[in-house]
């Protein structure tokens, strides 16, 4: 029977010839993954249930990244709750400050997660290493500590939608903008329990951040996971940083796809996605009239290096708006000294910007970048819900590191192409 | 197992954040989310509900964050269960490993109003509004997620 990419890879991780959409299987884990959030709720389950070793200790990653460094006494008692747990069971990824960068563009970055993988975190956005050409998704703290024990997860064989990418993008339109036109145009449940496999003569052209952006959203959809074919451009990235070996999955050529949608690249523009969802999109251009008073760049989705050298081509030189905070992330470490070495970071500060070191932060309302009443914030991460960012008539707006750096500089939502 | 009480009732896409702020993810207890449960999105639910009551929504309820905080919010302040048009996959795993009871019925969260009583019986999936008489039938788990909630819970099941 035909299958799509994203069947073979779970076909060939529950040691079965082939799979079909709706099939409940139980398949093995190469990555399992936890953050200071969701990882001690995880421990809690894990000791409760009265386990006394993970299933390998190289194949666990815990990330403090949301909430460090630690923001109050509670945050704080939570890492630790995980360094002890890392240190109980060595657990080999384990990345405290200093070494810890916002998980999803830590994984891929330290060769982590590769092609062919089976991947679960204790994160909604682990759908984002699908770039790597993996099966990669999203599950609760109590899967988490099912899988560290047993290596093992449950899921239903998902169907898939095929996104058809046709032509090229037209710089400074990027990744980001794909993902929020493919969400303006199925919406935020357009995916719900499915795949989004994306393919097509475009795909070539997209860089490994674009792609690594792209399947960071598919949740955004309410997809199981996003994934990419394995071709030159991932290769490339692989190589050299991988850990492992990896393996190349493919499509069938005559698999089922339950609908497809072709978007042509060439013809996107900078888009913003509106209080409050991810679907809620517009034209970059339409936003003059939408005055902002913060904007934040970094995030699992658009904290890479290329995001903020997107950030550095429109700010370097120029001054942000009066009355607007803009708040960089670099979303790793290395990202983080590659700023400083490039030069970046001196061009933000010199901007009016600040420069953070790795965290979540902001994304979740978790702290730094909280808004008040009545406050709108364009920001480079992945939702807009109420209240995300802080108070419950607060507003954020959707965008790319481009239009985000674009809107800091003139105070209301910009078009990246005309400043 | 049955269930019995009033209903509180959402829209589409009802999201975990509005579900369990994350300002307040810095804590791990039951109790202390509960006290939190749905508060960007309705103040009063936490001092309004009571044991045994449903919560019934629209399409996609508990998207975006993987928070099981999510569902154990909504168990510690007292909610029966859940009854919606289609769940977010990742709340929907969460609530199953937990032990919330969920109902995916889109028959049954377009017609049920807030403040109806509803009655529910898990064992044969019928959802009944006793306000209006209405009947409804929830799909039932598959056999795999069955023996997960027989055995109580996703961890229950690995050991047994």
């Amino acid at each position: 029977m035909p299958m799509t990419m994203t069947q073979k890879i779970l076909a060939a991780h529950c040691g079965e010839e082939s799979v079909r959409a709706g099939q409940l299987i139980s398949a093995d884990l190469d990555v399992v993954l936890g953050n200071d959030i969701t990882t001690p709720v995880a421990i809690n389950e894990f000791e409760k249930a009265g386990f006394t070793r993970v299933y390998d200790n190289t194949r666990i990653n815990i990330v403090l990244d949301h909430f460090v460094p630690n923001k109050d006494i509670k945050s704080a008692q939570q890492s630790k709750q995980c360094r002890e747990f890392a240190d109980k069971y060595d657990i080999l990824n384990f990345f405290d400050v200093g070494q810890m960068g916002v998980e999803h563009a830590l994984l891929p970055e330290q060769g982590i997660v590769t092609a062919g993988d089976c991947i679960i975190g204790a994160d909604s956005h682990t759908c984002t290493y699908g770039a790597l050409g993996a099966f990669s998704t999203g599950v609760g703290s109590t899967d988490m500590a099912a899988g560290m024990a047993s290596g093992k997860a449950w899921f239903k064989v998902p169907a898939a939608i095929k996104v058809e990418l046709v032509g090229a993008l037209q710089k400074p339109v990027c990744g980001k903008d794909v993902i929020l036109h493919l969400i303006g145009r199925i919406g935020v449940s357009g995916a719900l329990y499915k795949s989004l496999e994306f393919t097509g003569p475009g795909v070539a052209s997209l860089t490994m951040e674009d792609r690594l952006c792209i399947c960071n959203m598919a949740i955004e959809a309410g997809a199981k996971n996003g994934i990419f074919p394995v071709d030159a451009v991932c290769e490339a990235y692989l190589g050299g940083r991988s850990r492992r070996v990896w393996k190349k999955y493919e499509a069938d050529p005559d698999a089922g796809y339950e609908r497809t949608v072709t978007i042509d690249l060439s013809a996107l523009a900078p888009t913003v996605s509106y209080p409050h969802l991810p679907e809620n999109t517009h034209p970059a251009a339409d936003g003059s009239g939408i005055r902002i008073d913060q904007v934040v760049i970094g995030s699992c989705t658009n904290g890479r290096i290329e995001d903020m050298q997107a950030a550095y081509e429109i700010l370097n030189g120029r001054h942000i708006a009066k009355g607007v905070r803009a708040i960089i992330i670099p979303a790793t470490m290395a990202v983080y000294k590659e700023c400083i070495l490039r030069g970046y970071t001196t061009a933000f500060i010199d901007a009016g910007c600040i420069v953070s070191t790795p965290t979540c932060g902001p994304c979740l309302g978790g702290y730094m970048g909280i808004l008040a009443e009545g406050e709108r914030c364009v920001s480079t991460t992945n939702r807009n819900f109420v209240g995300r960012m802080g108070h419950v008539n607060s507003e954020i707006y959707l965008a790319s590191p481009a239009t985000a750096a674009a809107s800091a500089l003139t105070g209301h939502i910009t078009d990246p192409r005309e400043v | 197992m049955q269930a019995r009480g009033t209903v509180f009732k959402y829209g589409d896409n009802v999201d975990t954040d509005v579900i369990i702020p994350a300002r307040y993810l810095n804590t791990q207890s039951a109790k202390e989310l509960a006290a939190h449960c749905m508060e960007d999105i309705d103040r009063s639910f936490i001092s309004r509900v009571q044991a045994g009551d449903i919560i019934v929504g629209g399409e996609n309820f508990g998207c975006g964050s993987s928070r099981e905080h999510a569902p154990l919010a909504i168990k510690a302040a007292g909610v029966s269960c859940v009854i919606a048009k289609s769940f977010a996959r990742i709340f929907y795993r969460n609530a199953i490993n937990i032990g919330l009871p969920i109902l995916e019925c889109p028959a049954a969260g377009a017609a049920i109003e807030n403040g109806h009583t509803v009655a529910v019986d898990f064992d044969t999936g019928a959802i009944t509004d006793e306000t209006t008489g209405a009947a409804f039938t929830a799909a039932p788990f598959p056999p795999f997620i069955q023996n997960i909630i027989q055995k109580g819970g996703l961890l229950a099941s690995l050991k047994g």
